[in-house]
């Protein structure tokens, strides 16, 4: 017996040591796998960023304008030919410039978003006109570009967009104090533009939230609903089995059949409006769906059954156990679930391609039928676009849609950690 | 429970109303779809017309060519965009499900040249092309070089074995898929041309046409040929990383990164704005938009939009949009298309 017990503890003590080595090799293994994913995190994030933060100021050129009678007077407020304010004061700063297309070098230093900038000035304060003001005017995206050290000087003129002229001018405005570099607002008000200087991620940011809205408004109900009614009513047969199976597929089928579902049912049948953030709404709702309602399933099954007999017990019915105990107890979880849920809906683009949201909209949408695109879709519109300015404004606003998720994401954390309860 | 009531209240009202208006209401922005090349000198015009006109800034969606012209074709009534843009001309075809459709007056303006351009990386040395030496490099199928009038599998490996002037480098050409328009316009203006020149290839086209095609139109698949995407701007940035490899895509993106990059010869014509507009730069194409005559006095502010997009200082050779890239036709065929554009004289074909 005891030679017996003896050969067991040395069988035992011999492979200790390979078995804690063992364990060892997996931990590292571990946590190499975490690193890994961090790094590349870190590359990703550095990347966009290094590429994105220059986005958030921008060049502005100080002009003196001054708003002539003879151009302006009260019954031409809209129509008067801004362009000219603009172009006079840049003769002003550079009276020596002179012949036509020397003059056209120079004006184009200018955003041409300036004339639209003084039209808006005088018809909120008319009193402006026949003085001289100091304004605040973008620059260029070349110019922009340029200060912001894109374009490189010590390249042949013929190599870059900006001309060895055009570059004498920038430097006296930058000597003179005339070309400063400011916070980019026109990025957090302006919708979509062709000119980089005057774009704005604000019509996209208003889109993904109407279409957010929509979705929300019309997931969240539908997913709990459908999720009490499989865990808590519904009998278990071949049926039931049938449509879990069926939920749980929808979860894995590809985005863009939502968008060709979209487009067959809610545009060619039902006639709803294109690109309009209510179909682009009901489309990624269907998206969701699943996820909330798998979610919502696995938090009310996480609700122990001692909870609902003891309601019952005491003479509650079905329905009062299930609305005063058990949704209270399994809202955090839902919640968490929805959040998600939400979270992989406004990084979505695909589906909203079928149904027009993939497109150039200036204005800022007012309501849910008014046509709108969303963040993703603008950060690849940007993606695409031949100015170089639109480079470091699709990193800007992918971290802007970054900052969202993260939000999101820390929500659901913070919802799961403050309210979920464990038995 | 009263919030779920509550939320399921708000549903129903935003879902209800939403309908409600849509179906009643007409539309007031015009809604104009189409190729992705003239995508960026449509949303230009647009972004102009409205800032200076009283009209909603028009809605472009950029769907490609093909994909354009079937919404289009799709039919008339404010579900229907009013005008498509184009980088080639409406197939007959596509003319004929218009018509039967009901969308029967369209009309057409050419709105200028789009070069397409081959292009490497500044570090690496300018070369010079013809189109039998990109067919002969592109093509999955060549003729023999031992001579001879039989086809075989593609043996070039380096741009040096198409022709010995050549720099000794492998062959790596980053280009369009084929859903592209652009791609649609390489094989036609370049490979098709540079095949062509074989005088038996030639003769297939009056007898096989297929089989024409499919020698001449035919890109290799081994790995030479890499389908870069739709993303012009990641071609570009691809180059620079790889001065090895060239890449083939629109002219404006060419022109907005001349420090990095730099146009091969094509014939022994550089890809400059002037030799495109001239015409001597052979890889250049045509861009149109279409516009639904029906949709003319009902939707707000088109021919106001046609105005804009027409006058000199959009489309003219000191316009805005030739800043964005675009090549202006010649000055008597922008006025006859300003003409039709005013006249709305629709097409024939």
């Amino acid at each position: 017996m005891k030679t017996e017990n003896t050969s067991t503890m040395q069988v035992v003590n011999s492979g200790l040591a390979k078995r804690y080595a063992k364990e060892k090799r997996f931990r590292m293994l571990g946590i190499g796998a975490v690193v890994i994913s961090l790094l590349f995190l870190v590359i990703l994030f550095s990347s966009i960023v290094g590429n994105g933060y220059t986005a958030f100021r921008q060049s502005v050129i100080v002009l003196d304008i001054h708003f002539d009678k003879q151009i302006l007077d009260v019954s031409n407020l809209r129509s008067a030919n801004y362009a000219k304010l603009v172009k006079d004061a840049m003769s002003g700063l550079f009276p020596d410039v002179t012949g036509r297309s020397d003059k056209r070098m120079l004006h184009r230093l200018v955003s041409s978003g300036a004339a639209f900038q003084l039209q808006k000035m005088i018809i909120k304060d008319p009193s402006l006109i026949g003085r001289t003001v100091e304004v605040r005017v973008p620059a260029d995206d070349e110019v922009d570009m340029f200060i912001k050290g894109y374009i490189p000087r010590n390249v042949p003129e013929s190599e870059r967009r900006i001309s060895d002229q055009q570059m004498a001018w920038i430097d006296r405005l930058v000597d003179s104090d005339r070309l400063e570099r400011r916070f980019n607002t026109t990025f957090f008000t302006a919708g979509d533009s062709r000119e980089p200087e005057l774009s704005g991620i604000k019509g996209a940011v208003t889109g993904s939230f109407f279409t957010l809205l929509v979705t929300l408004v019309l997931s969240f109900p539908i997913g709990v609903a459908a999720a009490v009614y499989l865990e808590e009513f519904a009998p278990v047969n071949r049926w039931t089995d049938f449509v879990e199976v069926n939920i749980n597929n929808l979860a894995a089928v590809p985005s863009i059949v939502f968008g060709l579902l979209g487009l067959a049912v809610f545009l060619n049948f039902f006639g709803f409006p294109r690109s309009a953030p209510l179909v682009g709404g009901m489309v990624l709702t269907l998206m969701t769906l699943p996820t909330i309602i798998i979610a919502s399933r696995a938090s009310l099954k996480s609700v122990p059954p001692s909870i609902r007999e003891a309601a019952l017990g005491i003479g509650a019915s079905k329905l009062q156990t299930i609305t005063h105990h058990v949704l209270p107890l399994a809202m955090p979880g839902m919640m968490t679930g929805t959040i998600i849920g939400m979270a992989q809906a406004l990084g979505e683009t695909a589906p909203l391609l079928m149904i027009g949201m993939v497109a150039f909209i200036v204005d800022i949408p007012g309501g849910i039928t008014d046509p709108a695109t969303v963040l993703p879709v603008q950060i690849y519109l940007w993606a695409d676009s031949p100015e170089r300015a639109f480079v470091e404004r699709t990193s800007a606003a992918i971290m802007i849609l970054l900052a969202f998720l993260i939000l999101m994401n820390g929500t659901a954390v913070l919802l799961r950690r403050k309210f979920e309860r464990r038995w | 429970m009263l919030k779920k009531t509550c939320i399921f209240a708000v549903a129903t009202l935003l879902v209800g109303t939403a309908a409600g208006s849509s179906m009643a209401a007409g539309r007031d922005y015009i809604s104009i779809v189409g190729s992705s090349t003239v995508y960026p000198f449509a949303t230009t015009v647009a972004e102009q017309f409205g800032k200076t006109s009283k009209f909603k800034t028009p809605k472009i969606e950029s769907t490609g060519s093909g994909g354009g012209m079937k919404l289009f074709c799709a039919g008339v009534g404010v579900d229907t965009p009013d005008i498509t843009n184009a980088s080639r001309r409406i197939k007959k075809s596509e003319f004929e499900s218009c018509q039967k459709n009901g969308v029967k007056d369209i009309v057409e303006i050419k709105v200028g040249y789009d070069g397409i351009v081959v292009a490497n990386a500044k570090s690496a040395p300018q070369l010079k092309l013809t189109r039998k030496e990109l067919f002969l490099a592109l093509a999955k199928q060549v003729p023999d070089p031992q001579g001879g009038e039989q086809l075989v599998a593609n043996p070039y490996k380096t741009w040096k074995e198409v022709n010995s002037e050549l720099p000794d480098t492998a062959i790596e050409v980053l280009g369009p898929p084929p859903t592209s328009g652009t791609r649609d316009a390489f094989v036609e203006l370049v490979m098709e041309k540079g095949c062509s020149e074989y005088g038996f290839i030639k003769s297939l086209k009056k007898s096989d046409k297929s089989e024409f095609k499919a020698v001449c139109h035919t890109v290799r698949e081994d790995g030479a040929y890499i389908e870069a995407g739709e993303n012009d701007n990641l071609i570009v940035q691809k180059l620079e990383a790889n001065p090895a490899s060239l890449g083939i895509f629109g002219f404006s993106f060419l022109d907005q990164n001349t420090d990095k990059i730099q146009g091969s010869l094509v014939e022994g014509e550089a890809p400059t704005f002037e030799n495109i507009a001239d015409g001597k730069y052979p890889v250049s194409r045509p861009l149109y938009f279409y516009v639904k005559k029906a949709h003319v006095g009902v939707i707000p502010g088109m021919e106001e939009y046609l105005a804009e997009f027409t006058a000199d200082r959009a489309w003219g050779e000191d316009g805005y949009l030739a800043e964005k890239g675009l090549i202006p036709a010649p000055a008597e065929e922008r006025k006859s298309f300003a003409e039709a554009a005013k006249e709305l004289a629709p097409l024939n074909m």
